[in-house]
């Protein structure tokens, strides 16, 4: 299919720009005064529509991430050898791709439900009258300080993450590793007619998100919209807005480029010990449960959370014993940004970290063990090169979510160091919508830059490592 | 590859260093005031206090207040400036402010500051509920602009008009509780019922109305004065229109908060707050300011606005609050979008 890489680029755009983003290109484009409403298109936005429309689009991305990495390790042996049997592609398709990546579909499925019902961006904006658990936090919280109600309605957000852990228990009962020391990778063969539907079906979707982030760009390079529609570039200035120059955004990007770092280390670390090793296995299942925890806290709630644990000066033990609290010095410095960040967007690094796992064959270790090989050999040997496209997956995750993440850190950043989105946020609320359009276009080339330089330097890395990709086998 | 994860590390480090001690021995300040105001207000403390040095925390009213209320075991803000007294009047019964008269205080009309003494909090200016309409939608539509609360009740405004969701927003209450003070409360609920009927949305924020309008997705937002005046001068087509029966509205005020050291400097800080030069800085935003006779009302707002102003009782609104929004979501809370 021609375009591949730029389709599988431009997929990937929702997730780098903040959700305001996405909201104020839903009300330019389907909104009373939007483009399309003026064609004729009239969607009704505010309302479950809106809603609907949006979490697709802020959805997309991920389920995305998660089936990607799911399908592109599937191996080709299966399907020469459903071939030789005689199997149609259909009967390909429901016997061994499927199947294949039935726990990668499970998690997409899960980790876009639990987002749709947790996000608070998109109902806020174009939620209407419609009423949805997370506004209603907000609501409680916000705007009337009701912490006890809010964290009621927080516990029955989570709810839907613990469903999510019985099923990921299910499925994992159900696959094993697919991928093992034999392993083949699947080849592409050259099919007009299925290339021609498949460019047509990413066209569209293509279309749908430079469309949707295109109108925002142009937003943020006219006087005022949508009356006076002269170009300028006044609002890249950000002087008298929230923005405070561009201290924010330098702000914004030190804490994304941490939080990736330390939130790689730790997820990557935590998923292969709870997938690789033996001992230990009830401490390794409440592990991996509360790894998906994070996915069903609304941010509002972790920010909160962190206010209450951290600020604490002592805390008081039964019995009469005060212990004074060790981590006080965090609230306050941009570290607790970073922590935050790291715990706030794991489930979905972590659900990436250990579909890539659950695909190598414990045979790797089992042979090291054989060999006598130590299993940090194994792990930096095998497991790490061959997970590296992971690896560089999940830290990207964290670095544009860190650039775009508001509702946590809204409570966490520390007096004087206030970052981009939160800017965005209170440009928009005090209606300057333009510079607001402007830093996120800054922040979704930003992201965009930083994957480019991603896949520039680790490009040569990844042509030494990915060899047992294109040979026959390891 | 090993190099940079050492050099990200290290990044990560001294960020965790560098902003850690900033905080000692400066004067952390939170405040609602919007953003374009802050850094003129400031500038003239500079003037007045080159020495000490002021870190500012600014956000919306209602994640200033859960902040502080978060924060309550060990504040991290030495002072509010400019939030909304409502909120104040939350944080009192929390117990989180100390009394304290700044210097100048008697200048402060009676209804602008706390009734006790020393006061825990003390106005600085007020808003006031206004309609923002969009006046090319209007023109377009053919439809004269709203000039009361009981014309917005005409069936030819109906799905135009927006207002915020007083459970949400500040504004959305001060001008629920307003109509229910103006008409009294079983007038004002029946009014209410009347509105609904040619309400479109509710918005989450106070300001979003006024940007609806601005942009033209619904050409009539009940919002506050200073938002609509705001975006005439940045070059939209609406006009600010501020009701026949009189204006809702809440003030903006200063409060000590309550913690082991107080520093000698947010007491300097709460003086030059209320002082002439900060009072004539305020009057260039907002027509009321709590001490009279500094400034000229600015371009936009009635000539005289404190007569537009309803008899509001803070603290009856203050009190009334859960009850008033019980009942409105009871009533309005599941509305249908159309």
């Amino acid at each position: 299919m021609p375009l591949r890489s730029f389709f599988r680029h431009v997929i990937f755009l929702p997730l780098f720009a903040p959700t305001m983003m996405h909201g104020i290109g839903m009300v330019y484009l389907f909104g009373n005064k939007g483009l399309l409403t003026a064609l004729g298109l009239r969607v009704g936005l505010y309302g479950p529509v809106g809603i609907i429309l949006s979490e697709i689009v802020y959805t997309f991305p991920q389920a995305f991430l998660i089936l990607l990495i799911s399908l592109s390790t599937s191996d080709y042996r299966l399907y020469e050898a459903a071939e030789s049997l005689g199997a149609d592609s259909l009967r390909k398709f429901r016997t061994v791709t499927l199947p294949g990546v039935k726990y990668g579909l499970a998690n997409a499925f899960i980790v876009s439900f639990i987002l749709a019902f947790t996000d608070f961006g998109a109902p806020k904006v174009v939620g209407g009258n419609y009423n949805v658990l997370a506004t209603d936090i907000y609501k409680q919280v916000i705007g009337q300080q009701n912490f006890s109600m809010g964290a009621t309605v927080g516990i029955l957000l989570l709810l839907p993450a613990v469903v999510a852990f019985c099923v990921e228990q299910y499925m994992r009962r159900q696959q094993g590793g697919v991928i093992n020391a034999r392993s083949v990778p699947y080849r592409v063969r050259p099919d007009k007619m299925r290339d021609a539907v498949a460019f047509l079906y990413c066209g569209s979707v293509a279309f749908c998100i430079v469309g949707l982030l295109g109108v925002v760009v142009f937003a943020a390079l006219v006087k005022v919209w949508p009356y006076t529609l002269s170009p300028t570039l006044d609002h890249f200035s950000f002087r008298y807005v929230a923005g405070n120059g561009l201290e924010t955004y330098l702000n914004s990007i030190a804490v994304a480029a941490a939080s990736a770092v330390a939130g790689t280390l730790f997820v990557f670390c935590a998923a292969y010990l709870f997938e690789k090793t033996r001992r230990f296995s009830p401490a390794r299942r409440v592990g991996r449960f509360l790894a998906l925890l994070p996915l069903a806290l609304p941010g509002l709630v972790i920010g909160l959370a962190y206010i209450f644990f951290f600020n604490r000066t002592v805390f008081p033990l039964p019995g009469g014993i005060v212990l004074p609290n060790p981590f006080r010095g965090l609230y306050g410095s941009a570290a607790i940004l970073v922590l935050a960040n790291v715990v706030h967007f794991l489930s979905v690094a972590f659900l990436t970290a250990t579909t890539a796992l659950r695909k190598l064959d414990d045979e790797f270790e089992q042979v090291g063990e054989s060999l006598g090989v130590p299993f940090y050999r194994i792990f930096t040997a095998v497991t790490v090169p061959m997970c590296l496209p992971a690896i560089f997956e999940i830290a990207l995750y964290f670095f544009v979510n860190a650039m775009v993440t508001i509702s946590a850190v809204v409570f966490l950043y520390p007096p004087g160091f206030k970052l981009a989105s939160v800017a965005i946020v209170n440009m928009t609320d005090a209606g300057d919508i333009a510079p607001a359009a402007a830093m996120s276009v800054l922040i979704v080339l930003t992201n965009i830059a930083v994957r480019a330089v991603f896949e520039g330097v680790t490009g040569s890395v990844r042509r030494r490592t990915a060899v047992w990709m294109r040979s026959e086998g390891v | 590859m090993k190099k940079a994860m050492v050099l990200a590390c290290a990044l990560a480090l001294s960020l965790f260093a560098a902003v850690g001690p900033a905080l000692a021995g400066n004067l952390v300040v939170y405040t609602a005031l919007e953003d374009d105001q802050i850094p003129t207000y400031l500038e003239s403390f500079k003037k007045a206090h080159p020495d000490i040095s002021v870190t500012i925390v600014r956000d919306s009213t209602g994640v200033v207040t859960a902040k502080l209320l978060a924060e309550k075991d060990n504040p991290v803000a030495d002072v509010v400036w400019g939030t909304a007294a409502t909120s104040l009047l939350i944080l009192q019964g929390e117990e989180l402010l100390e009394g304290y008269d700044p210097k100048g205080i008697e200048r402060v009309l009676p209804e602008f500051k706390d009734s006790a003494s020393p006061v825990r909090w003390v106005g600085i200016d007020a808003w006031m509920t206004a309609f923002v309409v969009n006046e090319i939608e209007m023109k377009s539509k053919n439809l004269p602009h709203p000039q009361s609360y009981e014309n917005l009740l005409d069936p030819k405004y109906k799905g135009l008009v927006v207002m915020p969701n007083p459970a949400s927003s500040g504004t959305g209450f001060l001008t629920v509780s307003a109509i229910l003070q103006l008409f009294g409360e079983e007038k004002g609920w029946a009014y209410l019922d009347k509105l609904n009927e040619n309400i479109a949305v509710y918005t989450h924020s106070g300001s979003a109305p006024a940007k609806l309008a601005g942009t033209g997705e619904y050409p009539i937002g009940i919002s506050f004065g200073y938002r609509g005046i705001i975006q005439k001068r940045k070059g939209e087509p609406v006009a600010t229109i501020f009701p026949k029966e009189g204006s809702g509205w809440e003030l903006e005020a200063n409060a000590l908060i309550k913690k082991k050291e107080i520093k000698p400097e947010a007491k300097i800080f709460l003086d030059w707050a209320i002082s002439d030069a900060a009072i004539a800085e305020y009057s260039k935003n907002f027509a009321i300011v709590s001490v009279p006779g500094i400034g000229s009302v600015p371009e936009g707002f009635p000539a005289d606005p404190v007569k537009q102003m309803v008899r509001n009782d803070l603290v009856w609104a203050a009190e009334s609050r859960e009850r008033i929004l019980d009942e409105w979501n009871k009533r309005y809370g599941m509305k249908e979008t159309r």
